[in-house]
Formats: structure tokens, sequence, C-alpha cells
């Protein structure tokens, strides 16, 4: 059974098990919309450890070839690990407050 | 098939045996240690293919078995009392899940006080997992429906637990037949789970969370599963009938016919029973026996069907709701006969409590009680503590 996701499914259509029988679903929830702290990636101090990549529980930090390029606002929920994991000397991540 | 002498507890481990299991996690608890004492044995002889995880407790047995299953795994635990009740929590994760477990339990009663002997608190407090559940009234039975409840547990997902009475079973030495190992295998066939987290070509997620939006859908297609359990189990036990020769109805009726006033007991009360309900009948009075074996789901219809034809009908209850108003059976069955145009007076006899013997003197008081009962049309005590000092 594939999953349908645009309207809410009733009892008889769900496949057994409360199990998600397709991967990858949790693309569809956006979960930057709980933010109330936002990261700020400063490019220039960057140092490219990629300590926040790692860390990063919801794969928010984007890679590309190696490299940071930047924080992707759709799936950051504003936890802060990424600029705590930073190292001091780089301080390569700012939290400010989402309303600001 | 041969024939052998085993307790209870070897004639479930040998099923084990038999089953081989791909996974038995499990903890020590007296007195369902054996079974998987028995059955590491096996694996320790290679006798079986089955990797046994010992654990630190039955919350962790259970764990582990949800874990096994999940992957695709034939997987079986033992247990009781204590044991049991630390597993409450992962039996309705297993459940929710539609895996389908089996437990090889030994009913005994749940502390306090603390006491190691029989009764059928255990099970009767974990009955809205939504768990099968079969009562034994031998060892032969044991051995038989342990594979039978594994071959239902598998067709509908639906988790089992199939119990025997602490010691009066479980270490009792019966004579009983045992089929060929093929057979077994054959009966029960390969296990082909629904899904697999091993089958990496469709990758899934297992047990996530369900908030008010989706938690109720799943909870009703949960119950519509259960309600396939019954025929399910029909079937395998009538198909199980043709390879043994023995036939477990999910409900057993015993001399009822003619029969005016009936006792309606689970476990090996019942077997007991049957010599009273022998030595009546042969003074010539009308008195039959209806055995409790499936308790989840209900048979209700079954139930209505054999309990509606009599006058009075005692429930022997070997464990209490402490909600004042007596056993489970006891309130179970009056809810399922109070619709029925014909129904019988229905009396209830908690007896046996932290392995309380239960006599066969006993067991006739309770037929001299519902045979007045029948004749006067008048309940004189609704509910009776049998066999407790202070008490008539
Ligand atoms: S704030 Fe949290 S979620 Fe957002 S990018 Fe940093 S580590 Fe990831
Ligand atoms: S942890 Fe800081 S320095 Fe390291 S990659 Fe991330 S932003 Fe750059």
């Amino acid at each position: 059974m594939s999953m349908k996701f645009d309207r809410p499914m009733n009892w008889k259509e769900l496949p057994a098990g409360c199990l998600i029988d397709e991967a990858a679903t949790s693309l569809r929830f956006k979960t930057g919309d709980w933010r109330s702290m936002r990261p700020v990636w400063n490019s220039e101090k960057c140092i490219h450890c990629l300590l926040c990549w790692i860390s990063c529980p919801d794969s928010a930090i984007k890679v590309e070839n190696e490299k940071i390029t930047g924080i992707d606002y759709n799936y950051c929920k504003g936890c802060g690990i990424c600029a705590s994991i930073c190292p001091p000397k780089a301080s390569a991540i700012e939290m400010i407050r989402e309303e600001k | 098939m041969k024939t052998v002498a085993k307790t209870g507890n070897e004639a479930m481990a040998y099923a084990m045996k038999q089953i081989n299991p791909d996974v038995v996690a499990a903890y020590p608890i007296t007195p369902a240690t054996e079974v998987v004492q028995i059955f590491s044995n096996y694996v320790a002889d290679g006798e079986v293919d089955t990797e046994f995880v010992a654990v630190e407790s039955e919350h962790s047995a259970l764990s582990a078995c949800v874990g096994a299953s999940i992957a695709g795994g034939r997987v079986m635990t033992s247990t009781s009392s204590q044991g049991l009740a630390l597993m409450h929590e992962i039996l309705y994760i297993a459940a929710g899940n539609r895996l389908p477990i089996v437990i090889a339990l030994v009913n005994r009663s749940l502390s306090a006080p603390i006491n190691i002997h029989c009764d059928h608190s255990d099970t009767m407090g974990s009955r809205e997992a939504g768990w099968m559940h079969l009562y034994c009234a031998n060892s032969q039975e044991a051995y038989d429906s342990l594979i039978i409840a594994l071959k239902t547990a598998e067709a509908t997902a639906v988790p089992a637990i199939v119990s025997t009475d602490a010691f009066i079973l479980s270490h009792a030495m019966e004579r009983l037949e045992v089929l060929e190992y093929s057979d077994v295998q054959n009966f029960i066939g390969e296990y082909k789970p629904r899904f697999s987290a091993l089958d990496l070509e469709n990758p899934k997620t297992y047990g996530p969370l369900d908030l008010q939006d989706y938690f109720f859908e799943h909870k009703r297609a949960q119950i519509d599963d259960f309600s396939k359990v019954l025929d399910a189990y029909d079937k395998a036990a009538k198909d199980y009938a043709e390879l043994s020769g023995r036939y477990y109805p999910a409900v057993e009726e015993y001399k009822t016919e003619g029969a005016e006033v009936a006792i309606f007991a689970a476990g090996s009360t019942a077997d007991t029973a049957k010599e009273v309900v022998d030595d009546l009948r042969e003074q010539g009075r009308k008195v039959g026996l209806v055995r409790m074996r499936m308790w989840r789901p209900l048979p209700v219809e079954q139930i209505k069907a054999t309990l509606g034809k009599f006058k009075a009908v005692a429930v022997m209850d070997r464990s209490d709701t402490m909600a004042d108003f007596g056993g489970p059976v006891f309130l179970e069955t009056r809810g399922m006969l109070y619709d029925s145009e014909e129904k019988p007076l229905i009396t209830d006899y908690v007896y046996g409590l932290g392995g309380r013997n239960i006599e066969l003197t006993d067991i006739a008081r309770v037929y001299d009680d519902i045979e007045q009962v029948a004749n006067t049309g008048k309940i004189e005590k609704l509910i009776t503590y049998l066999g407790v000092r202070g008490e008539k």
C-alpha cells in the first residue's frame, strides 16, 4: 500500500502496524515552522570544519563539495546546537531572535 | 507421533524447539524459568537455529523481541507473573505494531503479598493489551497450543500468550504425545512477515509518533485486525486436529447435554471439575462443564450459545477485579449474556488465589449451590470467595 498524504486517510486505508511505508516522508514536514531562534552563518568566519553539519539534528546545514553553503531554514528548528559546537575561534554561527 | 513424559514447562520448551524460532529473548522467573532454561540447552547443543538473547529484565526481553520481530523474525519468549507485569508497557507496543510474538507463560499471582503459586491475575491484568490469550488445562494442551497460537498469531499479526497453571501444570509430569519436527514445521510453514526492517529495498518508518490526527485510526484498524483472530484460530485449531487428532475449540463443552447447570472455568481447575461432573452424572444429576480456553479475543457468540442454555452457571475466577464485583470472567460473562433472551442466573466463585488448592469437594459444593439457584430461581449469594478461611 502506498500512503496518501493529500488528505487525512481513514482507518481502512492505513498500512497495518502503524508504520510509514515509504522513505523520506519527513521532507514533507517543514520543521522550520517552529523556530524562535535563527542561526545566521557567516561565510567569512567559517573554517569548514563541518562540526555543525555532523551535529545538526535536522540535517539543515547545507554542504556542497565538503564546504558549508548555508542553512536550510525550511528544516532548521533553531535548536542552537550548530552555534554552540562551532569552534570559539571561528564563531561563524550566531543565534538571533526570529522576530528581529 | 511419539508418547513422552513431560512437565508443563518441558512440554512448552519442546514445542518451542520444534517451532525453532529465529529469536528468543528471555529473562528467568519462577515458575517459568525452566522453559527458557531448557530452551537455552537446545540452543547450546545446536538443536535449534535460534539466536538466544539473554537480557537483564523482562522489559528488555520483550523489547528485544519487538526489535527482532520488526526485523522480520519468528520470535518467542517466556515469562510469568511479575515478569509479565514488567513487560506490560511493551505488550501494547508489540500488539500495536502488529508483531506476532508468542509468549509461553506460566500463570502466577502478582505481589503483594509475594507468592510464586498459581492464579490468573497476571494475564487477566494484561487482557486489554491486544494479545490473544489461551488458558491450558494440561501439558498436552500447552504443547499443542503453542503451535496453534504461533500459526494464528502469524496469520493475523496479533501476538499471543499461551499459559499454564503455576506448579499444578508447570512442574507436574504428565504423559503426552508430541509430533515429529517435520510435521510441526510443515504445519507452521515458513514465516512470511508483512514487513521487515531488514528489507533495505523498501525502507519504512516503524513505530513513529502518532498524535490526535491518526492515533484513533490506527487503534480502530488494530481492533478490526483483532476481530479476525477467532476465525483464524478456529481454522488453525481444525487443521491441527487433522494433524494430531486433538481438537481445541475456543470454548470447550464437557457433558453439557441435558445439563441444567454448569461450571464455567479455565485452566487445570476445568480438568479437575470434569472428575466431579463424572461422579455427579453417575448419580443422575444434570450438571455439565464449560471450559474457558480463549479469553482474548472473547469468543462471544460461542459463549452466548453455550452458556445461554443453562438455568444456572457458576463462573470460577482465579483472580479478582478489585472492583468489589467479583472476578473478570464473571463480569465479562454477564456482559456478554446481557442481551440474550435465554440466559442463566450467574454467580461467581473467586478461588485458588496464590495457589490455594481447589479440592474435588469444593467443586462439588459449587454444583450443589447452583443446583439450588436453578431450582429456586434465586441467587442467595452473588459472589463467593471459595476456600478462604473466615468465609463459608
Ligand atoms: S539551529 Fe539546530 S536545526 Fe538549525 S541548523 Fe543549527 S543545529 Fe541545525
Ligand atoms: S562549525 Fe562553524 S566553522 Fe565549522 S563548518 Fe560549521 S560554521 Fe563553519
